[in-house]
């Protein structure tokens, strides 16, 4: 299953809510202002960390790149795509939960 | 494969219409099916053919006019959302006896029974919101 | 997904996360399930987060003006929608309990929940 989630984790808890429902084996898109999530050293840098063992994190990169961050600001293994990626991952899932 | 787009959100207030637009044409460009872009919420507003962007900055609803009248894809904004909304087409002027329209080209106002079809007939429903 | 002589049956979920009135949200998302249920589609709605609000009792907008839309909660079943489900954890931090609302849910924890999400076909957030 996949999951986006589109809000920054500082603004809302749409992040720690996903973490609930995200099945092993799932993968977490992160999109517009949620990006700031996968950056290093906040306070979710944990959080993530820890489901990293059962979650595939992806982070959308031109929303990244908006917002001045790149792959040096991110957690390690959240891996960055386009929005060919999105769209792949979408159609690689039988089913997408958009958490907004 | 075909998708369903839902999009909540009005233009530019939040982003939702710009990664919709995004993930939508790199949809059509990797050979998926659009079956129907269905706008709800203040996402109905999308649809103004009356707004007046800065030149320098992208204008929203033109820009789903040309990638509809490029790709033949259905925009449908919800008739009850956009009747709250003051979202007008020939139509709805005429039934609610309103003095102007403000639908731009290739929007069709129609009622949720088209959300909820494209939640059974596509293959993948997306949601942009916020 | 099962196929039936009136057409294509599909598990719909419809996720609620958000309070009743500061917001269009839930109004509007009630609506959605209420002109769904004439697709005689399999629904569930599950109450998350600040969306437990919705179901609570004794709401009264008189004040602020606005249609106390959550009354509609309680007329689902007349539409076939009775799988309503509400997020124990939701409940619990804040401060409520299943006599505080004003519908027959079933309340489950999220590890639960997430069951249902496993089952579902087509997800809607608003």
């Amino acid at each position: 299953m996949l999951h986006t989630i589109n809000k920054s984790p500082f603004e809302k808890n749409s992040l720690t809510t996903c973490l609930r429902y995200a099945e092993n084996g799932s993968s977490i898109l992160f999109i517009e202002d949620a990006v700031y999530g996968c950056t290093k050293g906040t306070k979710f840098e944990e959080i993530i960390q820890e489901n990293q063992e059962n979650v595939k994190f992806y982070v959308l990169g031109p929303d990244l790149e908006a917002r001045g961050l790149d792959n040096s600001n991110l957690i390690t293994n959240i891996e960055i795509v386009d929005y060919k990626g999105f769209v792949k991952l979408v159609a690689e899932n039988e089913k997408t939960q958009n958490w907004l | 494969m075909k998708f369903g787009v839902l999009i909540n959100e009005g233009p530019y207030q939040h982003q939702a219409s710009d990664t919709a637009y995004k993930f939508i044409e790199a949809a059509i460009e990797e050979g998926h099916e659009i079956y129907r872009v269905f706008f709800y919420h203040d996402g109905v507003n999308n649809g103004t053919r009356l707004a007046t962007p800065p030149q320098d900055d992208r204008h929203i609803p033109n820009r789903w006019s040309e990638l509809a009248e490029k790709h033949n894809l259905d925009l449908v904004l919800c008739v009850a959302a956009a009747q709250r909304r003051g979202m007008v087409d020939q139509g709805e002027m005429e039934r609610n006896k309103k003095d102007a329209n403000n639908i731009a080209d290739k929007f069709r106002i129609s009622g949720l029974g088209q959300l909820i079809e494209a939640g059974i007939q596509a293959d993948r429903m997306i949601t942009f919101g916020d | 997904m099962e196929e039936q002589e009136s057409g294509i049956i599909k598990k719909f979920i419809y996720v609620n996360r958000k309070a009743p009135h500061g917001t269009i949200y839930a109004h509007e998302a009630l609506e959605v399930v209420l002109i769904a249920a004439a697709f005689e589609q399999d629904v569930a709605l599950a109450f998350i987060d600040d969306g437990v609000y919705q179901l609570k009792k004794g709401q009264n907008t008189e004040g602020i003006a606005t249609k106390n839309f959550t009354k509609t909660f309680g007329a689902l079943d007349m539409y076939d929608v009775e799988k309503l489900y509400v997020e124990k954890e939701s409940l619990e931090e804040r401060g409520l309990t299943e006599d505080d609302l004003s519908v027959e849910v079933e309340v489950l924890a999220s590890q639960d929940l997430k069951k249902l999400f496993n089952e579902s076909e087509v997800f809607f957030n608003f």
